[in-house]
């Protein structure tokens, strides 16, 4: 049994967030880090390793500098990391990147009692898409916001969230998950971890190796076979120096009330 | 000579399309704000309007669709769709979009929305924005919004007429323009699906206005029933049960709305508490407090922001009666609103804060959960 | 000389910081304002290789390196004084001698269970008469009819002394040699005669554990002498280098956290209208402050590499322990300054910072001793 987990190396954008004058994400001058609903994933997976001693191979699209953050998942034990990387899968929306990822995982080989876990969606796009989407082109079910994941053979049953409660969900392998932070707690690298990660398999998937996949065209893979265009992008109006309502009284009140629905709090 | 196929999209004249949500039986409150903003933006393509509802007995919730602007509602009822599953709504709506061909397909930006969206995008072979918050047609409203909105320079907005799509300048006037936020908030985005239809947007529920009510339009609207067939193999995934769960505890760190309570609450502590607990039910959030009120003992430790406390950085943050020393604002400065509500007009708490207001917490509270209830009543 | 670190040591270090920020630094004021253990702490770092660092993995260790043995110390002790000193008196004063100088069996018998964190160490070479002058030792061990000895005497303030499970300490085989009838022992806390005495209540460290131990015809079969009969002294002497390593680091880590808490704050502190970081006092103290506590750390860092690599590090740990202890000394109390009242209170942490610091130019010889020890290698009597 093996369990593939799809990771993303992400902008840090807990801190201060660096935009270039036209309105494009200074990502240099950002700290990176491994996306937050992805650490869930992979916690999730080394526990099913735990429970089963499957196989866990993380796998992230990206740049070649990445695999520091790979290296990091191996450090918290998991077995293998695969890159996949390359010019050609550059300027890659949600669909584009799930036809690569897709590519990738059956590069690595699915069998019937895998699992593949995402996290829910990623900090920079915030989308959610990748992993449902991924699902789609591996022909797998699919369940999304996992609270809760027991395996008994080959058969899951997970908690699935929703806004008002949730739902209970039965599917079998293999399937992908899709995690997210109310699942677990992730681990922290060990100092044993950190001292094997290095010698760890590590295998960098580039074009030549995924072209022969029916996924990987031209006209689905990177900017060219991206269905959706950025238009344009922008920051919002700087947050004014702060503003003192006049008055303590019911019309006061009534006006911030306003302020706020025209904002979009309430 | 275009390098994609301009034909392919035309066939997609179906008009605009909502995938109208519910959950066992009762309609999600997002499926009237998309229809309703739907109305708009099939106004302004010169197209229909469709409501798309899928489940099991739930023919009687489509009528009233068309209340809020839906030309007509393609109902598509059967046993296996009575709960949410990817792979059962996925294959009936990507059958029913293949022989209606939309033109721009909405879902509300739920959880199942999120689920369902990419999935259908994914087999359809078409581009899906996620969570967006605007939506445009028209470019003179589309820019107008981007004038208030943006800090882009008013000329290069005028002069947004085209978008560079596989090599080439492709006019954007007919295009779905969907707005959204990336990185947290701190980037908006537009994004268009050009080449492919129908264009998909997931949309963040709460974000688009619910038109009125009209009963005549609820009567008229037109009930389709779209051929599709579902058997019980289609499903690989078991729905065992579905659970309401009764309001979850929320903590402080993970909160979206922070009411915190200062030593301003001295002269009633229980009753200034109450108040804050009340506002934070209203808001939909928690109850946090400076140190002082809890080296008081009047409050548990773990609703303590600051230094010594928790940092947050809710998208509110209502600051009750508290003064905003360093060591608290160390722990709540980067709340996307800050409001402050304090006697006393120099306090430290009112440089940070978005909205301030100089008052009594005891009087402006009530006031304030008066006001925000009526106004979230009147959306 | 590299001043780069390991692909692993970056990696490590991020670990440890993460660790310390959200596991350790939560905890500290508690701690220290209750004097208690953190017995929790112990137990997750446990878990992640942080009692066995630079040990090889055939004992159970984690299979890295002393300096980033060191760099775990430094890491724990910029939020956490009480913290750092654990794992530096577990691994330095405990692990270390076994490793250096126990038998197979023994290294078999003891180091899986301190290395996994499973058991905590300790190390009793003070006596109330034998403090820097350590050859001073009352605690006698006498042999029996069985060969085994029989230990009575006292230690004192031994670090982790209520909660360790095994002990290395010494006691005198043959009083007539001096230095040379100093032997050294491995003993179990369930040894009968074997007791602890009370908490001692210190100005800094105080979540930390320090007691008595009481030998009352304590019986430590032969099997656990430590090393040959009278090279205790020198087992402890070399065991000791190694554990200036370990307090050298808690010292720059404590410095350096102080520093980091005064950059913080004087962002943020408005005096004068100002952003007291505006003033040129305050920035001529950071950059004082930093300075010294740099130079700490490729102080500390050479000594955990010359140890790593084995050749001579006895006066380089000196020399850091010194220069550490005394920086960091200096720092806490600058950082302390900047702050103002505030730092005073106990609403900010510099005021720990400065009580846990001072210790470190007393612990495991005092200033004065590693002055001692930095002459003597220059040959100057």
């Amino acid at each position: 049994m093996k369990i593939i987990v799809c990771v993303k190396q992400v902008p840090d954008t807990s801190g201060k967030v660096a935009v270039n004058p036209d309105g494009t994400l200074n990502r240099a001058s950002m700290a990176t880090i491994t996306n937050p609903d992805d650490l869930n994933a992979v916690e999730a997976a080394l526990q099913l390793k735990e429970e089963t001693g499957a196989q866990v191979i993380v796998v992230s699209m990206g740049p070649p500098p990445a695999e520091g953050m790979l290296r990091e998942i191996l450090a918290r034990s998991a077995d293998k990391a695969v890159l996949v990387s390359g010019r050609e899968f550059g300027g890659s929306d949600t669909y584009a990147t799930s036809q690569i990822l897709a590519a990738a995982i059956n590069k690595i080989g699915l069998e019937d009692d895998d699992v593949v876990f995402c996290g829910r969606q990623a900090i920079d796009g915030d989308t959610a898409q990748v992993g449902p989407q991924i699902a789609e082109k591996l022909g797998l079910p699919q369940v999304s916001y996992a609270a809760d994941i027991h395996k008994e053979g080959d058969t899951l049953t997970i908690k699935r969230m929703l806004e008002d409660g949730y739902m209970t969900i039965k599917v079998h392998t293999p399937c992908l998950i899709t995690c997210i932070k109310e699942l677990n707690t992730p681990r922290y690298m060990s100092v044993g971890g950190v001292f094997e990660a290095y010698s760890k398999p590590y295998e960098v998937l580039d074009y030549n190796a995924l072209k022969d996949d029916p996924l990987i065209d031209p006209s689905t893979i990177g900017l060219k076979g991206s269905p959706t265009n950025i238009l344009t992008s922008f920051t919002p109006p700087q947050k004014g120096a702060g503003m003192m309502l006049e008055g303590a009284d019911r019309a006061t009140c009534e006006k911030l009330a306003g302020i706020m629905a025209a904002k979009h709090m309430i | 000579m275009s390098n994609y196929d301009s034909s392919a999209i035309q066939e997609f004249n179906g008009g605009v399309w909502v995938f109208c949500e519910q959950r066992q039986g009762a309609m999600m409150s997002t499926s009237y704000e998309l229809i309703s903003e739907g109305r708009r933006l099939a106004n302004e393509l010169g197209t229909k309007l469709y409501g798309l509802l899928l489940g099991s007995g739930i023919e009687g919730l489509a009528k009233e669709l068309g209340g809020y602007g839906a030309d007509g509602v393609y109902v598509c009822d059967h046993p296996l769709l009575a709960n949410y599953t990817t792979d059962g709504y996925t294959k009936v709506i990507c059958d029913v979009i293949r022989a209606y061909k939309p033109e721009v397909m909405l879902i509300g930006a739920t959880n199942i929305g999120r689920d369902l969206g990419p999935r259908c995008a994914a087999r359809l072979h078409t581009g899906l924005c996620a969570d967006c918050t605007h939506l445009d047609i028209d470019m003179g409203i589309y820019k107008d919004f981007l004038h208030s909105a943006s800090t882009l320079p008013a000329d290069k907005i005028d002069a947004l007429n085209t978008a560079m799509v596989m090599g080439e300048k492709h006019d954007v006037s007919r295009d779905l323009k969907m707005t959204r936020p990336a990185f947290g908030g701190h980037l908006m985005a537009s994004i268009i699906c050009p080449r492919f239809r129908p264009a998909m947007a997931t949309v963040r529920p709460g974000v688009m206005k619910k038109a009125a009510f009209d009963q005549a339009k609820a009567d008229a609207c037109e009930i389709i029933k779209p051929e599709f067939s579902l058997t019980q193999d289609d499903l690989e995934t078991e729905v065992v049960e579905v659970v309401k769960a009764a309001k979850k505890l929320v903590d402080l760190i993970g909160a979206d709305v922070v009411v915190s309570v200062g030593r301003g609450i001295s002269k009633d502590v229980e009753g200034g508490i109450k108040l804050a607990e009340e506002l934070a039910e209203v808001l939909g959030g928690v109850v946090g407090s400076s140190r002082a009120v809890v080296d008081s003992g009047w409050i548990s430790a773990d609703h303590q922001v600051g230094q010594t406390g928790k940092t947050v950085h809710p998208k509110i943050y209502i600051a009750l009666g508290i003064s905003g020393a360093i060591q608290h604002k160390a722990g709540m400065q980067d709340s996307e609103c800050i409001i402050a509500v304090n006697k006393n007009d120099t306090a430290p708490i009112f440089e940070i804060a978005d909205y301030g207001i100089c008052g009594d917490l005891f009087k402006v509270t009530p006031l304030l959960i008066e006001a925000i209830k009526a106004a979230k009543a009147a959306k | 000389m590299d001043f780069h670190l390991s692909k692993e040591q970056e990696m490590v270090r991020k670990m440890y910081r993460e660790f310390a920020e959200t596991e350790v630094k939560p905890l500290a004021e508690e701690i220290d304002e209750e004097e208690r253990f953190p017995m929790e702490t112990v137990e997750k770092m446990a878990k992640l290789g942080m009692m066995g660092i630079y040990f090889p993995k055939q004992y159970g260790g984690a299979g890295g390196d002393v300096l980033s043995y060191a760099m775990c110390v430094e890491e724990l002790a910029k939020v956490c004084g009480t913290t750092a000193v654990i794992v530096s008196a577990h691994t330095s004063l405990c692990c270390a001698p076994i490793f250096e100088h126990g038998t197979e069996e023994q290294k078999m018998k003891y180091l899986p269970d301190l290395l996994s964190g499973r058991k905590i160490g300790a190390f009793g070479l003070t006596e109330p008469g034998a403090g820097t002058d350590a050859s001073g030792q009352q605690t006698m061990a006498v042999k029996n009819e069985n060969g085994d000895y029989v230990l009575n005497g006292t230690k004192c303030f031994i670090t982790n002394g209520n909660v360790a499970d095994t002990f290395v300490i010494f006691a005198m085989t043959d009083k007539s040699k001096g230095n040379h009838g100093i032997s050294a022992f491995i003993v179990e806390k369930s040894f009968p005669g074997f007791s602890t005495g009370k908490h001692e209540k210190k100005m800094g460290i105080r979540g930390s554990s320090t007691c008595d131990l009481i030998f009352e015809d304590c019986v430590v079969p032969k099997e656990n002498l430590l090393g040959q009969e009278g090279k205790g002294f020198k087992i402890a002497m070399m065991t000791l280098d190694g554990g200036r390593i370990g307090i050298a680091a808690q010292a720059l880590g404590l410095g350096e956290g102080a520093v980091n808490e005064a950059i913080k704050y004087t962002q943020e502190r408005v005096q004068f209208g100002r952003r007291i970081s505006q003033f040129q006092n305050t920035q001529f103290q950071l950059a004082d402050m930093h300075t010294r506590m740099q130079a700490a750390q490729f102080l500390v860092y050479s000594a955990a590499m010359k140890k790593q690599n084995h050749e001579p590090y006895s006066m380089d740990a000196a020399m850091a322990k010194l220069f550490a202890a005394e920086a960091a000394s200096d720092v806490t109390r600058r950082a302390v300054q900047l702050f103002g009242g505030y730092g005073y209170t106990r609403e900010y942490p510099v005021e720990r910072m400065m009580r846990d610091a001072k210790i470190t130019e007393i612990y495991e010889g005092t200033s004065e001793v590693q002055r001692m020890v930095i002459s003597s290698h220059l040959g100057v009597k």
